[in-house]
């Protein structure tokens, strides 16, 4: 495996805020590496601080009551303490951001085309027709019809999923290395979800942008992503390929989240399996683990937080935080095994060749 | 479709726990016990609303000023009288009509007006009217103007149609000419409607003008909020259930509009007092002798040349009265509709 | 576009015809009001009386009465009760006046507004913030006629800084027209700075929270940039529409106290005096005056923000 510069390198991130309530952790010693051109999925539910740990990396969560903590070093320039110089230097050109609610981020008095443009002369000062020409281009490239006409459209006057169209048009107008999705598709049909991740993931073919989807639902994640970081509480509690973590979760937090997901190829279930409980409140969490309290398994080593490590022979990059050894993992998880499609039997390897070629599509 | 074994057992979990044994409750709290809570933080909030609660026992405490300190009351004139300041005799009002400034003692604590009357027991007196105006007056306009949004927003069709027309009427006109035209008017012939008859000078024509003229102010707010409400769930499935539109009025819309009402009601106090000041400068307002901050200020603006301080002790008087209300007022729409919220889910 | 207006001003005679009848009710029908005894005076003979009722056409039905007036005030021939004078006229006379007061007002409060709103709501929950903050509540406790009559005192009479008072027509002397207007100005911008300061940190402070603003924001741009063209453009757009009213207020001579206070002899003024001396005619005139402004601002507050929101569609 060589052994490249990643493009982003984040090292216990730690994010907090003052509230009425006192000061609460969103996010709670983060680490990982993002690889040029790779899709990175950053997976969990409300609360988990995977949004935060997105916005954190633009500067967009900086408030008068937020507390940081840890390093992003992003090309040379560590983000988290960047002045708002060198961040706006970054923002739009380097790393650009899609939204969730294309509804409420587009700015509704002003011009689609004019809200690119903006971005574009800001960072390139390019003159007016070369940059409208430009903004038409990029229309085109996220398939939306009739560019050069709707390019002076106002934001109502598109459907949800062109909306988002032209948020990913003005995430890439100024050619960034990082894209940041943020939940894309939750606020749109699910028919169009599927548009908008091949746009995304078309995109990144096309220019090699690397991207770090974040998003609360795994079977969005299954189709385009190369890595997959599961977050839960404020941290990372798994992470690793997408086949590592389809076909040999480790952890008993993803375990629930694959049991959750409604296959169109499975036996009916006669109950959809839930994680039982609720997250943890972020100002009350437990000490040691933080899925202790939602956790069927757990023992006598949980008060003590698990490190994340890796604790396979072999796969040193996928790692977890429960203190279970890989064998009573294998063997509690053997009970929901087959509602995800594994093999108890086999490892890793036996489940990739099983799936086929359709995944890699 | 035969049902895999092994995901009935999956449910199983080997000692799961209990989903019904939550671990901890959180109270559930609701909208006003929130807002509540947020006043009783707000400490400068509180603090101008004990301010007003002070001013006002103290201006119901005129009786007692007047009685044990002053020793006369708000219409006596003492033109004529002479008291001892610094040690000399002077006339209470001077040979060219200008009267003595504070005294800061029992009598004439704060001087006396060119009638030669004791300002500072007119002004308690003047405090008492101005206050019972203020508040009846709002009292009234939000009463009124709850009705009319209720119905208006509720009902529309014709109902809504006229009540609209006829608070657009009432906000196109002039406020400050109509309260005077009505003021005018009134204050000559009095108000006979039917078996009522507020004679021309009672405190209740100025009362009744300031609450109507107001109304439109709240009136079309609620309305709003009532259009909106109408089209809530909760309301339909009400109707559902066979209500008729006077029950889902009161039982269901107007508990959601308490928040509203309580927000705008110190500061339509606050507005219904500077309009009676308002009024009581043009001579339409509480008609003397009765003494309100409002004819207080008229005359002593028009004797400003004789001593400022017979302006600027009642308006004083008055602007801290409005800014207390103001102020809590303040405090009380924050604490219900709070900017410090953390943004946390994206 | 077109049906709206023709829509509006439609609904605007309405209104208008509306105001025209209740302000003749409550001169002429409300109990106590017999206009002849009035303009008698003290201690009239019932010949002097009835010669008035017939010179002014007292004794005939109240809305043959309203129809008479009313046309006098579109042919221009109504006359006052008391001093005799063409009424229509004498606002001619003073409307210019009106109009100054009100358009350097108008203009002073916004400007102040928007600069004390955008920094309070930039330093929201500092100190500076607090500060302003009371002092916006403080000049919105004040009522207009105090703060005019007490500037007039001591910065007119005493000081010597400022006129005491009056109007000097700007054909005559531009420098002491803007001299003689400061004051009256100040005094009546003072409670709108107040009001609309506060609305507009509330609308900022949410604006800045929207979800475009983060966008904005995203897109690498100036923080002032973010601030000019996002933040404050879309918090603007529900102040101009009040401001829109209130100038309409006071362009019709709204403004009465200010104008009392400072004797500038306008059109507010001129219906202050005459409401005291139950002169109904030019508190007719001035009445439809005003009410027209603040219906016709309405209006065209109504298009302007159609304008500046596209969302807003006019049917």
């Amino acid at each position: 495996m060589s052994v490249v510069e990643p493009l982003l390198s984040v090292r216990d991130l730690e994010v907090s805020f003052r509230t009425e309530e006192g000061v609460v952790p969103a996010v709670d010693g983060v680490s990982f590496d993002l690889a040029e051109g790779e899709i990175l999925a950053v997976v969990g539910e409300s609360g988990s601080g995977k949004s935060v740990t997105a916005m954190t990396l633009m500067g967009l969560t900086r408030e008068p009551n937020a507390r940081f903590g840890g390093t992003a070093h992003y090309k040379g320039v560590e983000l988290i303490a960047a002045s708002d110089d060198e961040l706006r230097r970054v923002r739009g050109a380097e790393i650009a951001m899609i939204f969730q609610d294309p509804m409420t981020s587009l700015n509704p008095v002003h011009r689609i085309g004019d809200q690119i443009i903006e971005q574009i002369q800001e960072h390139e000062g390019l003159p007016d027709q070369q940059a409208r020409e430009r903004v038409v281009e990029l229309l085109e490239r996220v398939g939306l019809p009739r560019p050069a006409e709707r390019v002076d459209n106002y934001p109502f006057e598109f459907s949800g999923g062109m909306r988002q169209r032209v948020m990913i048009a003005l995430a890439l107008s100024c050619n960034p290395s990082v894209l940041i999705a943020d939940e894309p598709t939750t606020a749109l049909d699910v028919t169009i979800q599927a548009q908008i991740l091949g746009r995304i993931r078309a995109l990144r073919d096309e220019i090699g942008a690397a991207v770090i989807l974040v998003t609360h639902d795994l079977g969005v994640v299954a189709d385009i992503a190369d890595r997959i970081l599961v977050m839960y509480s404020g941290r990372i509690v798994e992470q690793g390929t997408l086949d590592e973590i389809f076909y040999d979760p480790q952890h008993p937090y993803t375990w629930g989240l694959l049991g959750s997901i409604t296959r169109v190829d499975r036996p009916r279930l006669r109950r959809l399996p839930a994680i039982a409980g609720l997250p943890p409140s972020l100002a009350h969490r437990p000490e040691g683990c933080h899925f202790r309290p939602r956790c069927p398994h757990e023992f006598d080593k949980c008060p003590e937080v698990p490190p994340l490590e890796s604790r396979l022979e072999g796969r040193p990059h996928h790692r977890d935080r429960c203190w279970l050894s890989p064998e009573q993992k294998r063997q509690l998880r053997e009970v929901s095994a087959g509602q995800i499609g594994l093999d108890p039997k086999a490892g890793v390897e036996a489940n990739e060749r099983r799936s086929g070629a359709g995944r890699r599509a | 479709m035969a049902i895999d074994p092994a995901t009935e057992l999956a449910h199983e979990r080997p000692g799961a726990r209990d989903d019904d044994a939550a671990p901890e409750r959180t109270a559930g709290v609701g909208p006003w016990r929130l807002a509540a809570r947020r006043l009783r933080r707000d400490r400068v909030a509180l603090a101008f609303g004990a301010l007003f609660l002070v001013l006002v026992a103290l201006c119901l405490g005129a009786p007692i000023w007047a009685n044990q300190i002053a020793h006369t009351d708000p219409y006596k004139n003492h033109l004529t009288q002479k008291i001892v300041v610094d040690g000399k005799r002077t006339n209470v009002v001077s040979l060219d009509g200008i009267p003595i400034g504070p005294t800061w003692r029992g009598k004439f604590f704060l001087g006396a007006d060119t009638n030669g009357r004791d300002t500072a027991v007119r002004l308690l007196y003047g405090g008492r009217n101005s206050l019972k105006i203020g508040v009846l007056a709002a009292l009234i306009t939000t009463v009124l103007a709850v009705l009319l949004g209720l119905l208006a927003g509720y009902l529309r069709g014709l109902s809504d149609t006229v009540i609209s027309r006829a608070l657009d009427v009432i906000w196109a006109y002039p406020v400050a000419l109509l309260a005077v035209a009505l003021g005018t008017a009134l204050s000559l012939g009095g108000l006979e409607i039917g078996p009522i008859h507020v004679s021309g000078d009672s405190m209740l024509i100025p009362t009744l003008i300031i609450a109507v003229v107001y109304v439109p102010y709240m009136a079309r707010p609620i309305r709003g909020q009532v259009l909106g409400l109408r089209e809530k769930e909760f309301v339909e499935a009400t109707r559902a259930q066979g209500a008729g539109p006077l029950r889902i009025m009161f039982t269901e819309i107007l508990p959601n509009l308490s928040s509203t009402i309580v927000v705008f009601f110190p500061l339509m106090v606050a507005n219904a007092i500077l309009l009676e000041a308002a009024l009581g400068f043009l001579g339409v307002g509480v008609l003397p002798p009765e003494p309100s901050w409002g004819n207080m200020i008229g005359d002593g603006v028009e004797h400003i040349l004789t001593g400022p301080h017979l302006a600027i002790v009642p308006g004083l008087m008055l602007v801290i009265t409005v800014l207390t209300l103001n102020i809590f007022g303040d405090g009380v729409r924050d604490a219900f509709d709070p900017r410090a919220r953390i943004h946390l889910e994206h | 576009m077109a049906r709206f207006i023709v829509r509006r001003l439609l609904s605007m005679l309405v209104v208008l015809f509306l105001i025209s009848i209740l302000t003749f009710l409550i001169f002429n029908v409300i109990p106590g009001g017999d206009p002849a005894i009035r303009m008698a005076g003290r201690q009239p003979d019932p010949g002097q009386l009835e010669r008035i009722r017939e010179e002014w056409g007292f004794n005939e039905p109240v809305y043959v009465q309203y129809l008479k007036t009313m046309g006098q005030v579109f042919s221009g021939d109504l006359v006052s009760y008391s001093t005799q004078q063409n009424v229509i006229d004498e606002i001619g006379r003073r409307l210019g006046r009106t109009f100054a007061l009100a358009i350097g007002a108008a203009v002073m409060w916004m400007v102040f507004a928007t600069a004390l709103g955008l920094f309070t709501a930039i330093r929201a929950g500092r100190v500076s913030d607090r500060l302003l903050t009371v002092l916006a509540l403080v000049g919105v406790s004040m009522p207009v006629f105090w703060v005019g009559a007490l500037m007039n005192y001591y910065l007119g009479f005493k000081a010597g800084i400022f006129p005491n008072g009056g109007y000097v027509p700007i054909t005559d002397d531009p420098v002491d027209w803007f001299y003689h207007l400061i004051m009256p100005w100040t005094a009546l911008s003072l409670l709108f700075i107040g009001v609309y300061s506060r609305i507009l940190r509330s609308n900022v402070l949410d604006t800045m929270h929207e979800d475009y603003v983060r966008t904005a924001r995203a897109k690498g741009l100036s923080e002032r940039r973010v601030l000019i063209k996002h933040v404050l453009r879309n918090s603007l757009i529900p102040i101009i529409t009040l401001w829109g009213l209130d100038f309409g207020a006071v362009l019709g001579g709204g403004a009465i106290l200010t104008e009392t206070v400072f004797d500038l002899q306008g059109v507010g003024q001129y219906a202050a005096e005459s409401v005291d001396q139950l002169d109904v005619p030019p508190v007719l005139a001035v009445t439809l005056f005003a009410a027209f402004f603040i219906v016709l601002l309405n209006t065209a507050v109504d298009i302007i923000y159609a304008v500046l929101d596209p969302r807003i569609r006019l049917t």
